[in-house]
């Protein structure tokens, strides 16, 4: 089905009411003095856009505004998971100092604008509508980076990201070209037809444009070598940002990539299983690509001792887990891949809320401030913070356990013996760092000059939430893995 | 009894949640909570064990319910001959570990709710007969070791604790793995156990032999079979007292538990051509290789923690002869040692807990000052040697003879360090309790009621499985002919040279 604009807006309502949410943020901006109330105003919105999409079925596929996005399951999932991603970073956001002192109403209408473009990136059937929400995110994503006006490190940690963002949204717009110029058209459908019904294909070609587009999504998930910023960025933002862009924008980056490169570029067979164009072998690529970003992001996560520096080289590792799920080249593997990226979004906004938690109180981020927390009054955020960790480490009775599982059992059914040892491997070495802050926490008794943790009922009311469901869906993952499942349909109209 | 098994393992979940919601000021409570939750367990497995149909191979107290039916994930429980025998090692030894335990007075609360996790944790594995549900088990248990060896340990508890969790992960990891390779290769795509053995010919040669390795490293990590056991003595060292009496007494079957359950029963092809290299001859290994270790020890308890190694060394060589005595007779060792090692390590505890060091050349003549302690250790001693009329005596007889008819030479290595056994013990003996008197030790308070509570059940089971095995024998033996019987009628070993 293709629909016009008008037509389209029906299947739009989400992006709308969070349009019109962000601008009533800025009009009530203005005209209210006290700015607390703009933290609920936004939690009110994105918890409406969240509830929208929950009531919104998916019974019939379509192209929205002639063919610009796409509405099917698959844009369903990655619509729940970046509003709840958004939600979660509001909800962190009213809780934490850093936030506190910044303009609330530019803060959270910005932050309300990414959420936007984040569901569009998610919903892209063209590549001018993926590059452009994209670009959307990245700009929005650099203004809040920076929101710390006052903190050299915010301020650094944004110019890097801008600069590494220019550079990779370079590339692949100059990549994109490429594809325009082989298929003749922007429309995911009828790239997916030049590439699959074309009698000779220019594969180096090919080859080549899929790298340099790959260059700006790689860096929206952080995997190398695009992940350079991640480190810096993910320690220089205030941390609600942070987990913003671990979380969210790390979820439309897969979905963009995934979009692009299973129904844009491969093709669906009747058997079910994936076919790539003929002699494009991508998914070698990728292979590539993933055993190294996991590899190095749990090498290089080893040495850290700040804990969001830290956290960042393990969602680096952690993109390469959930890239496992891509080179598979199989339903299995999608699954699998937006199976773990839900568990993912629990499991690393859970540890970045208790590194707000303890950095509220005693202003610190490094693994040091950690020290004896369960036995200076911190036992329910460290008992917190080691589930987390935990299952970021993949240990049952977490879902990080059920995520890295059908990921494996994505990997051993699709034959790919090689990448699932080195997965396993990489758990192994990721359980030294994970274990070294639960380790800090429990194992070694402070020294008095860490600070007091003072709890908050706000903080830990989602603490509780996230830590809840982190344990009762790695015993239960059913209702996930169906959602999951129901929204694994990609809509792939006549062209 | 239809829903004995789960009881027995979540009784110990439950008094982990009454730990846990207990205040901080009446935390003293919590052992007697612990003792409780493991009686209960004790007394439920107990009643598991008169009523257990020894005739049969089939599986009793079956439990079984879908969990997630898209995967065939069932939660899946019952046990046989070879379970039955570990469920009931498991409550004993963790009802008298948590007695061991009352000499622990830091952060109680956490150490019983721990404890207690493990102890659920444990009981599960040998219950279990879902693969996915078993391995769950398999590595909940692997947490709370971490911390009640990281947090009540010795000087070195943090290293000896990851080192700990670090190798039991690579193992569970491959585990994993191999886990998945049979449920997708397999005949059917499914986790049960029971279903993966009946259908173990459907794997080709090469694929038997791959998965079989994964699954050997990862068992032989928690055996410890010869080269992984590196982490054993330093975790055994550091570990609390009750701690150690788990480690050695429960935790370590879990590895040929594995082996009988997994790589025996679900790839009988594979077994039975590599057995002869990775059970026997890395067994063999173990039982010389850890008594020579043993034997230049300077601390009891790493002494100990060596003889360990050299003991678990038997019950790989009785597994690997396939013959009705050797398989019997190791399945009997892994209760046997759970025993005697466990009352070792009490005793270790015993001496440290007054005078807080362990070198053995330290101590002397303390027979004379505490006589009860010294005969209880001269007993203990004896059980380790496997003299007869104790129960490691059948056990190790049983296998000797079993491996004799498969692998005489190892066999000979096997039966030789019996003498490096009592070398190492009577010598050990000499040092600490006989000769002169170390004045250090004046004034010394012989065992207390609590310690001789947690050590008299075990050297009365000693001496019972002693003068009669049949005891724990015939529970075994219906289930493990049968299993020896599944292997041995596939083809056979790669190499006959050492037959």
């Amino acid at each position: 089905m293709d629909l016009g604009n008008f037509a389209s807006l029906a299947h739009f309502l989400p992006e709308l009411l969070l349009t019109g949410g962000l601008l009533l943020l800025v009009i009530v901006d203005l005209l209210v003095t006290n700015k607390t109330h703009l933290g609920d105003l936004a939690l009110i919105i994105t918890a409406g856009a969240l509830l929208l999409i929950a009531l919104t079925p998916v019974t019939a596929s379509a192209w929205l505004f002639h063919r610009m996005l796409v509405f099917d399951g698959f844009a369903m999932f990655f619509r729940a998971l970046i509003a709840l991603a958004a939600l979660v970073a509001v909800w962190m956001s009213m809780g934490s100092e850093e936030v506190r002192g910044c303009d609330q109403g530019e803060y959270y209408a910005i932050l309300l604008a990414s959420t936007v473009a984040m569901f569009l990136m998610a919903e892209s059937a063209n590549l001018l509508m993926a590059y452009l929400s994209l670009e959307f995110v990245s700009l929005t994503s650099y203004i809040l980076t920076g929101f710390l006006r006052h903190n050299r490190r915010s301020l650094e940690a944004a110019l890097k990201y801008l600069i590494y963002g220019g550079v990779a949204s370079g590339t692949m717009i100059y990549g994109m070209s490429w594809i325009f110029g082989i298929s003749g058209s922007l429309d995911f459908a009828v790239i997916n037809k030049a590439l699959t019904t074309h009698g000779a294909l220019p594969v180096l070609t090919v080859f080549i444009s899929l790298v340099l587009i790959l260059a700006g999504m790689g860096y929206k998930v952080a995997s190398v070598p695009f992940h350079m910023w991640a480190p810096d960025v993910y320690t220089g933002a205030p941390i609600p940002i942070t987990t913003f862009l671990a979380i969210g924008s790390k979820a439309a980056g897969f979905a963009l990539l995934t979009r692009f490169f299973f129904p844009a570029i491969s093709s669906l067979t009747a058997s079910g299983s994936w076919q790539v164009p003929k002699g494009v072998d991508w998914p070698q690529l990728l292979l590539v690509i993933c055993v190294i970003t996991m590899t190095l992001g749990n090498l290089a996560a080893l040495q850290q001792t700040n804990m969001k520096r830290l956290l960042a080289y393990s969602s680096i590792a952690q993109a390469g887990y959930a890239l496992m799920g891509f080179v598979v080249l199989s339903n299995d593997g999608i699954r699998a891949m937006m199976f773990y990226l839900f568990a993912y979004y629990l499991m690393d906004a859970g540890a970045f809320l208790v590194v707000m938690i303890v950095a509220n109180s005693t202003g610190r981020e490094d693994i040091d401030a950690y020290r004896g927390l369960a036995w200076r009054g911190g036992v329910v955020p460290a008992i917190a913070l080691s589930i987390f960790l935990l299952s970021l480490t993949g240990i049952p009775l977490t879902i990080g356990f059920i995520g890295k599982f059908y990921l494996f059992a994505a990997v051993i059914h699709g034959g790919f013996y090689v990448l699932a040892i080195v997965g396993v491997m990489n758990s192994v070495v990721s359980l030294y760092y994970y274990m070294r802050p639960i380790k800090t926490m429990f194992l070694d008794l402070p020294n008095g000059d860490e600070g007091k943790i003072a709890g908050d009922t706000w903080n830990y009311g989602l603490m509780g939430v996230l830590a809840g469901a982190t344990i009762a869906l790695g015993i239960y993952w059913t209702p996930i893995i169906t959602f999951a499942n129901r929204s694994l349909n990609f809509f792939v109209g006549p062209v | 009894m239809d829903h004995a098994l789960t009881l027995i393992t979540f009784v110990p979940v439950a008094g982990m949640v009454v730990c846990l919601a207990m205040p901080a000021a009446m935390q003293n409570a919590c052992k007697w909570i612990a003792a409780a939750a493991t009686a209960v367990q004790l007394a439920i497995a107990i009643g598991l064990y008169t009523s257990f149909d020894t005739t049969t191979t089939a599986i009793q107290f079956a439990e079984k319910y879908q969990w997630i039916p898209a995967y065939h994930i069932t939660y899946f429980m019952g046990v046989d001959g070879i379970s039955i025998s570990m469920v009931l090692l498991t409550a004993l030894i963790c009802f008298i570990s948590v007695f061991a335990s009352f000499s622990i007075t830091r952060a109680e609360k956490a150490y019983y709710a721990l404890l207690l996790m493990l102890d659920a944790g444990m009981m599960g594995v040998f219950v279990s007969l879902d693969f996915f549900l078993f391995y769950i088990f398999w590595e909940v248990m692997l947490l709370p070791m971490y911390f009640l060896i990281g947090i009540w340990g010795g000087p070195r508890r943090e290293y000896a604790a990851i080192k700990f969790f670090l190798y039991t992960l690579f193992g569970s990891v491959l585990i994993l793995l191999a886990m998945l390779g049979l449920y997708y290769y397999g005949a059917q795509s499914t986790f049960d156990m029971t279903v993966l053995a009946s259908n173990a010919s459907h794997y080709s040669t090469t694929f038997q032999r791959i998965v079989w390795i994964a699954l050997f490293i990862g068992f032989a990590i928690k055996i410890p079979a010869f080269p992984f056991h590196t982490w054993l003595p330093d975790a055994h060292v550091e570990a609390p007292t009750a701690i150690s009496v788990i480690l050695a007494g429960v935790l370590l079957k879990m590895g040929t538990y594995g082996i009988l359950r997994v790589n025996f029963a679900m790839l009988p092809e594979a077994t039975h051509q590599l057995a002869w290299l990775f059970l026997g001859v890395i067994g063999t290994i173990n039982i010389v290789y850890g008594a020579l270790c043993a034997m230049a020890q300077t601390d009891f308890k790493k002494l100990i923690a060596y003889s360990s190694i050299s003991h678990m060394g038997y019950v790989m060589l009785g597994v690997a002869s396939f013959t009705a005595a050797g398989i019997n007779g190791a399945v009997l060792q892994m209760f046997n040692h759970g025993t005697v090692t466990a009352m070792l390590f009490i005793l270790v505890g015993v001496i440290y807990d007054r005078a807080h060091h362990r070198e053995i050349a330290g101590f002397g003549g303390l027979a004379q000052q505490m006589p009860l302690y010294a005969g209880m250790t001269g007993f203990a001693f004896f059980a380790g040697m496997a003299l007869p009329g104790m129960s490691a005596f059948i056990s190790e007889v049983l296998v000797l003879i079993g491996a004799w008819q498969t692998y005489p030479l190892m066999t000979v290595f096997g039966a030789a360090t019996a003498i490096l056994t009592a070398g190492y013990l009577l010598w050990t003996y000499q040092r600490i309790y006989l000769g002169p008197f170390n004045e250090k030790y004046a004034g010394y308070l012989d065992l207390s009621f609590r310690e001789s509570f947690t050590l008299v059940p075990l050297a009365a089971i000693v001496l019972i499985l002693g003068v009669y095995p049949q005891a724990i024998l015939g529970l075994l033996n219906t289930s493990l002919v049968h299993l020896n019987q599944v292997v041995l009628s596939t083809p056979g070993p790669a190499v006959a040279l050492l037959h």
